[in-house]
């Protein structure tokens, strides 16, 4: 790469600084450079979801956006949540229902569905199919995963 | 989605080969810095980045010297209201025309398309400017965009000053992926004038799943009850041409005529206002056939309003 761009933002928390290329991802930036892989690499066009973070609050494909547009921003990965208590009571529907087979989609999903509850509460499977629907999942065939996040919704007040 | 590409002629890159060009990366704080930087030549500018990104790792994309990320521009920002004309900031996100309630109540079609534009992550980061300057023929917001008359604003530097020119959004798509916008230029809003009182419209995309599917053809429809009639009808499709297109056949069909007898000849009138192609997604044919039925379904519907 011929160029190197510093960016200063805070992820999970934590401020961090970096230099990235100019064609680098940020999911290459979080995998490759800091070595956090909950992430995941599904398609690389933004079909599946899987590498879903959270960018200023809003639920962002992370292989879509450039790196060095993180610059400023506050992130969070799946990493960043796992004293979340919303987080927390996914995880444990999650399992409870068997939403989670091979575990490829699981952390973009559970981002997702954390961003889900966070605007809505308590959504309609109708609003969890709706929100859900940028993410991609091979195995359960979504009715135990739009289960689990129902459950997990009457957890909360 | 999302990306103003400047052509170079160059061939196609290797996957992942051709962003290594860049030679440096800027990001403006003004619409003054921007264009003067884009004065200065050979910029790729990027948005959201939605489409830019997956044309880079193919080698679709043609980068520049120079990246130019406008995503910190105030002036490229912002939804308002001035003599009858909306303005929306080149920046603003799909999210932002789904929730917003002018959207919804002025300009149904554009909230619609906005309402079946690919998923929540990307209408997040997806912006209406790189919707409109990534041109392509099947580009969720442009063909409600078309049926509302919009206008798109380009900026470029001359003699010291930012200066503007406006250009109606039918005659800014020369063909897949290739627009009027100068080099030079940068898109920074598309102004929409408000439509008349009564105007009701209509937005449907086919196909194959509800999410994340690039349209397979697109229909927007506009116009003004007006009894057993419509008046100012306005038609436009999507992945029925090299651009997404206005209709003026179909729209002479229908304007003014009693609407139950007008169906027929209005379908006839699309077909020859389209020239389908054959791709992954569908023939030619069937194309046709979609056109042909979901504009009677929309007729019909408009006709029990």
């Amino acid at each position: 790469m011929s160029v190197n761009i510093e960016i200063a933002f805070k992820l999970n928390g934590i401020d961090m600084r970096a230099k990235v290329s100019p064609g680098m991802s940020t999911l290459e930036m979080l995998r490759d450079e800091l070595h956090l892989t909950g992430s995941k690499y599904g398609c690389g066009e933004g079909e599946c979801g899987a590498c879903t973070i959270n960018v200023d609050g809003l639920s962002i494909n992370s292989c879509l956006m450039f790196a060095a547009d993180c610059d400023g921003r506050e992130i969070v990965t799946i990493e960043g949540l796992a004293s979340d208590p919303r987080t927390e009571a996914l995880k444990k529907s999650f399992v409870a229902y068997g939403a989670v087979q091979c575990g490829f989609c699981t952390p973009g999903i559970i981002m997702q569905a954390r961003n889900l509850l966070e605007k809505t509460a308590h959504p309609t499977p109708e609003q969890i199919r709706r929100g859900i629907e940028g993410n991609l999942c091979r195995c359960t065939g979504y009715k135990k995963i739009i289960e689990a996040i129902i459950e997990a919704s009457a957890a909360s007040p | 989605m999302d990306a103003q590409l400047a052509s170079t002629g160059r061939p196609l890159a290797p996957p992942g080969e051709d962003i290594t060009v860049v030679q440096t990366y800027e990001v403006p704080r003004s619409l003054a810095e921007a264009v003067a930087l884009l004065r200065a030549g050979n910029v790729t500018v990027v948005a959201g980045g939605t489409d830019l990104m997956p044309q880079s790792k193919t080698g679709r994309a043609r980068f520049q010297p120079v990246l130019m990320n406008i995503q910190r521009i105030p002036e490229l920002r912002g939804i308002g209201e001035t003599d009858g004309c909306v303005r929306f900031g080149a920046l603003t996100t799909v999210t932002e025309l789904l929730n917003n309630v002018m959207v919804k109540t002025r300009f149904n079609a554009l909230w619609q398309a906005a309402d079946h534009f690919a998923s929540d992550q990307l209408r997040n980061a997806a912006t209406i400017g790189g919707n409109i300057c990534n041109a392509s023929p099947a580009g969720d917001t442009l063909v409600p965009l078309l049926v509302f008359n919009a206008r798109v604003v380009l900026a470029s530097e001359a003699n010291g000053a930012v200066t503007t020119r406006t250009l109606p959004l039918a005659a800014f798509f020369v063909g897949p992926g290739r627009t009027q916008r100068r080099p030079t230029e940068l898109l920074t809003a598309v102004n929409v004038p408000v439509p008349p009182e009564g105007f009701v419209s209509e937005f449907h995309k086919f196909g194959t799943r509800p999410a994340l599917d690039v349209a397979t053809i697109a229909i927007g429809l506009g116009a003004v009850r007006d009894g057993d009639r419509l008046r100012d009808v306005r038609v436009a499709f999507g992945a029925v041409a090299p651009t997404p297109i206005r209709a003026p056949k179909t729209e002479a069909a229908l304007d003014g005529k009693v609407l139950s007898t007008a169906i027929e000849p209005a379908l006839a009138a699309a077909d020859a206002d389209i020239q389908p192609i054959s791709d992954i997604r569908a023939s030619a044919w069937y194309r046709r056939e979609l056109v042909h039925n979901v504009l009677r379904r929309m007729l019909d519907h408009v006709g029990k309003h």
